[in-house]
């Protein structure tokens, strides 16, 4: 074998096993019946009986889900007529909101997280009352997946004929009738995109979640943080086992709709 | 009372800031069942024109009316107009079906008398059975008339149509202008066409309004305006003129190539432009006593059914075309008719 060839091999096993072996070593040891061991005792998949038997685990999974829907819910229809007020800008304008709004996805989710909470704690003063925990929780979820909406849906107005509202105007229908017969059809696919993202963010979100929460709601990433403090326990391995595959599916099913996108147009 | 009325509109865009003058001063009055086509460079501004009388653009200044009615403020969804739009604008989303009832689906047709129409006006196309295939399916000529038939289907009093050709090949076009043509006639509708293709326009409309920089230059039917263009642009813009300079002593005596030649017209000026057609010159062995002028054969094309030459005379290249044809570098003597001389007022700007 030539040595170059056998430089990007070995730099292709070093890559893929730093990045995966911690996983799949954690969802081997999720199925390891040893309460603290390191090594391998054999099959059980008692950690997961206790998972789901486990109230605290009951409350975080549907924190987690409610706030993962009703976020990217809120978070798909404020981007979308976001994305339409950008389309609709000048230029010049355009590219520096554009640049603006996609911001956040490129900042350290600390500097999000601390940032939001300064901006409730700032809040809660000015006004007076309020406190941290779900409804902080859901509001950060809410902005940090706009961007994501905006940057899935914006790329759908390329393609589209501008005079396709007019048309519908045309035929009869009425401002509001032509905006939800002809122009939003045509972005489904991008708000559709964008909801999984956001979604598969909030379900992945540990950083600006861990700023925002209090009045002791927590979220699967918060609980499993809280539970590693506690000491090593195999409940973790096995619910952390249970979100990467819940994230990867989604992102599966994110990539599929993508290349698929791309094969239809290619037609 | 008019049909249509467009009054003194003028409109102003922003352009970088600055108020430009897009449109200055559209007089216009259209008749039931009328074929009008706006017809100009592009950038004239019939686009503008277009969508002001559609309703998708408002008149800075002036006023449109429809039977009477002042519609400056009419949205569009209310003026009983439908658009053709360039580019087809068909919903990508929605199948020939639903693209063609779609008008009818928001008036609230039962099912049946929807499936009723979409059929009519789909054979009335010529694309009966296409009902279930995706626009994005079919050929540009096919989505051109999916387009007519989604604005025909609702039975507008005026079609708007906005350059609807100009996508297709010229075999094509030929064959939906005479379709379009036709289907104006039997269903009685008023066309508004706007094209910059003069043959088109020559060959499609009641009236004419020739259209450039925002205004309109000379209205009337095809006859008309081919017959006598009012100015310089308009000759040159409709056909492939000979336009020279001369000048005019007195009433039906013009003057140009250092020689006299009668014509049909009074004097408008001393200085004129005069517009010959390449087809009414006549090519000669022998000179005659009057309205007879020398020239050298310089080139000769061939074009299926006659033939293109340019004869030259002192440094004015003349077009004409014949059927008889000539050698090239051969002498020949160039006969206008009286009314085959069209003279006009010296055009300021050209
Ligand atoms: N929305 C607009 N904003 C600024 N300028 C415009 C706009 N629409 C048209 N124009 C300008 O008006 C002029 C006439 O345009 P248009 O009516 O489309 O002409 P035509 O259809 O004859 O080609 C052009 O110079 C065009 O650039
Ligand atoms: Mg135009």
């Amino acid at each position: 074998m030539k040595l170059t060839k056998w430089l990007s091999l070995s730099y292709l096993i070093l890559m893929i096993s730093f990045l995966y072996a911690p996983i799949v070593i954690l969802i081997i040891f999720s199925f390891n019946d040893q309460e603290f061991g390191t090594i391998w005792n054999g099959f059980t998949l008692r950690w997961y009986q206790a998972v789901f038997n486990d109230r605290q685990v009951a409350d975080a999974v549907r924190n987690t889900l409610s706030i993962g829907i009703i976020a990217a819910t809120t978070a798909s229809i404020m981007g979308t007529l976001a994305a339409i007020g950008i389309n609709n800008m000048r230029k010049g304008t355009k590219k520096v909101v554009l640049s603006l709004s996609s911001l956040p996805v490129a900042t350290p989710d600390i500097v999000i997280g601390v940032s939001l909470m300064i901006l409730y704690v700032a809040f809660f003063r000015l006004v007076g009352a309020g406190s941290f925990g779900f409804g902080t929780l859901l509001v950060s979820h809410i902005a940090f997946s706009i961007p994501y909406v905006i940057l899935a849906v914006l790329p759908r107005f390329k393609n589209m004929n501008p005079f396709i509202y007019e048309a519908a105007l045309d035929l009869g229908a009425v401002p509001f009738k032509a905006f939800f017969t002809a122009i939003v059809p045509q972005l489904m696919p991008g708000i559709v995109t964008g909801f999984l993202l956001a979604f598969t963010m909030s379900i992945d979100d540990f950083m600006v979640s861990f700023f925002t929460t209090g009045s002791g709601v927590s979220n699967l990433s918060l609980l499993i943080f809280s539970m590693t403090r506690r000491g090593v326990n195999p409940m973790v391995n096995a619910l952390s086992t249970i979100m990467f595959l819940s994230v990867l599916i989604l992102l599966f099913i994110i990539n599929l709709r993508d290349s698929q996108k791309l094969k239809s147009r290619g037609e | 009372m008019e049909f249509i009325e467009l009054k003194n509109i003028e409109k102003n865009f922003y352009v970088n800031k600055q108020e430009r003058q897009i449109l200055k001063g559209i007089n216009l009055s259209i008749k039931e069942n009328e074929f009008l086509t706006l017809l100009g460079p592009s950038g004239s501004g019939k686009t503008t024109t277009l969508r002001i009388i559609g309703g998708f653009e408002t008149a800075s200044k002036g006023q449109v009316f429809f039977n009477g009615l002042d519609i400056g403020k009419t949205p569009p969804h209310k003026r009983a107009i439908n658009t053709v739009f360039q580019n087809y604008a068909l919903f990508p989303h929605m199948n020939v079906y639903d693209n063609v009832a779609y008008g009818l689906k928001i008036k609230k047709f039962s099912k049946s008398a929807i499936k009723d129409r979409v059929e009519k006006t789909l054979s009335l196309v010529n694309l009966s059975g296409f009902d279930k295939r995706s626009v994005k399916s079919l050929s540009g000529g096919q989505q051109q008339r999916i387009a007519i038939a989604r604005a025909l289907i609702n039975e507008p009093k005026v079609l708007l149509l906005d350059e609807p050709l100009g996508a297709l090949d010229l075999k094509l076009r030929k064959e939906m202008q005479i379709e379009l043509k036709n289907m104006q006639k039997n269903l009685g509708i008023t066309f508004i066409y706007v094209t910059h293709d003069q043959e088109e326009a020559l060959t499609m409309s009641d009236q004419i309004a020739v259209m450039n920089d925002g205004e309109i230059l000379q209205k009337g039917t095809s006859e008309n305006i081919y017959n006598e263009p009012k100015n310089a642009f308009i000759a040159s813009f409709i056909g492939t003129s000979n336009i020279i300079t001369g000048t005019m002593e007195r009433d039906r005596k013009v003057t140009f190539l250092k020689t006299d030649f009668e014509c049909v017209d009074p004097m408008p000026g001393s200085v004129v432009q005069i517009v010959v057609r390449p087809e009414d010159i006549e090519i000669e062995q022998t000179p005659r006593d009057r309205n007879s002028l020398k020239g050298e054969v310089i080139e000769v094309i061939f074009f299926g059914v006659n033939y293109e030459m340019k004869v030259k005379t002192g440094d004015f290249i003349w077009k004409i075309h014949s059927t008889k044809s000539y050698e090239r570098g051969q002498f020949v003597y160039l006969f206008m008719a009286t009314e085959a001389l069209h003279v006009m007022e010296m055009e300021r700007s050209l």
